[in-house]
């Protein structure tokens, strides 16, 4: 549409009613053309200007999102499948994840024999140090489900709680692999002494820095419950984040029977 | 003119939905995870007492009941959608039979 002025364009005064962007302060019965045109609060009834709209209806159609927006009236997501995105995403993640993992686990099975006169995994690994890394990281699921159970139930408190445990437990984990690979390292296994050292460095070193990431999270997440930051579905967010950490988990699980507890 | 956008009042807390609803209580994640503490301490006991030829099997099936327990309940794969479940064991069985096949392959060709 021409603007009003330029050459060809309808002068202001000639427009006809109902044509254009609505009046709003005077006529609102000519046709919307874009969803842009429609004021917040919604456009009001003829004859009633945004003043005398309804101050519930405005309120109710102009409020942030809370807890539970993305439901839809039989209590499913407001999505095309009727589940969540996020929840879809992350779940995406995680088997894109196990791709990941695989490699790794399988290039150290490739390489764990090849550690020609060096240190190899018999002569190196502590299996009840280990073991008891092995114990933390699943008691941190155990507490990790429990804070999903607790912000399901509305219970915050708790929640936060049982997230920062589980981020104490991971932290506990991870002082202890840098007390591995300081050990091991001090021992003559360094990152490049053999075609062994690299690949386990680089396997227990990835996981290690998704413990981290996963830490990061918790403490994160605690933070933002806190301060009630946390926008749309907290209990959502909180399972998302519980489902990261719960792979990790998982992770570790198979790396400890395959490089740990079975021998080269 | 009258809008027909229609707003959804919140679910009422306590509402099961599809994807709400975990399937355990409490007191249940505790008896799993007790569980798989004792799973884990059994395979740590097979790694140090000579069991002959049932060694690598015993801790490969504990390895996978761990893994298979913690997706189902810990994870809740087993209460949710089943989209959920085809989304990820569909990484995990293409990434197994991958890195089998190349295991494989260096195995056979490489001796």
């Amino acid at each position: 549409m021409s603007e009003p002025g330029e050459p060809g364009g309808t002068p202001p005064e000639q427009k006809e009613p109902g044509a254009g962007a609505p009046d709003l302060g005077t006529d609102t019965s000519g046709p919307v053309d874009t969803l842009d045109q429609i004021p917040m609060g919604g456009v009001p009834e003829p004859g009633e200007t945004p003043a005398e709209q309804s101050p519930d209806r405005a309120s109710t159609i102009t409020e942030m999102p809370t807890h539970g927006e993305h439901r839809d009236l039989e209590g499913g997501h407001a999505t095309t499948t009727g589940l969540s995105n996020n929840k879809m995403g992350m779940w995406l993640f995680l088997g894109s994840e196990c791709l990941l993992f695989g490699g790794l686990i399988s290039t150290y099975m490739l390489y764990r024999g090849r550690h020609s006169g060096s240190i190899g995994p018999d002569q190196i690994y502590d299996i009840p140090f280990t073991s008891v890394s092995s114990f933390v990281l699943l008691m941190s699921s155990l507490t990790m489900v429990l804070a999903v159970s607790s912000i399901t139930r509305g219970d915050r408190r708790n929640a936060k709680l049982w997230l920062v445990i589980t981020a104490l437990l991971g932290a506990t984990f991870l002082g202890g692999q840098v007390y591995e690979f300081t050990t091991f390292y001090r021992e003559g296994l360094g990152f490049t002494t053999s075609l062994f050292s690299s690949s386990f460095y680089t396997l227990t070193g990835f996981h290690g820095t998704h413990v981290f990431v996963g830490i990061i999270m918790l403490l994160s997440l605690t933070g933002m419950l806190s301060r009630r930051r946390v926008t749309g579905d907290e209990a959502e967010v909180v399972e998302l984040v519980g489902l990261y950490w719960h792979f990790v988990d998982i992770v570790w699980i198979v790396i400890f029977t395959l490089v740990y507890l079975i021998p080269a | 003119m009258s809008t027909d956008v229609q707003h959804h009042e919140p679910p009422v807390e306590g509402d099961l939905h599809e994807d709400d609803h975990h399937g355990a209580t409490d007191k249940q994640y505790v008896v799993i995870a007790v569980i798989l503490a004792a799973m884990t301490a059994i395979e740590v006991a097979v790694s140090y007492i000579d069991i002959g030829p049932l060694f690598l099997p015993v801790l490969l099936i504990l390895m996978v009941v761990k893994f298979l327990t913690v997706v189902s309940y810990f994870m809740h794969l087993k209460f949710d959608n089943k989209l959920f479940s085809y989304l990820f064991y569909t990484g995990l069985l293409l990434a197994v039979s991958v890195y089998i096949g190349a295991l494989a392959m260096f195995h056979f060709f490489l001796r």
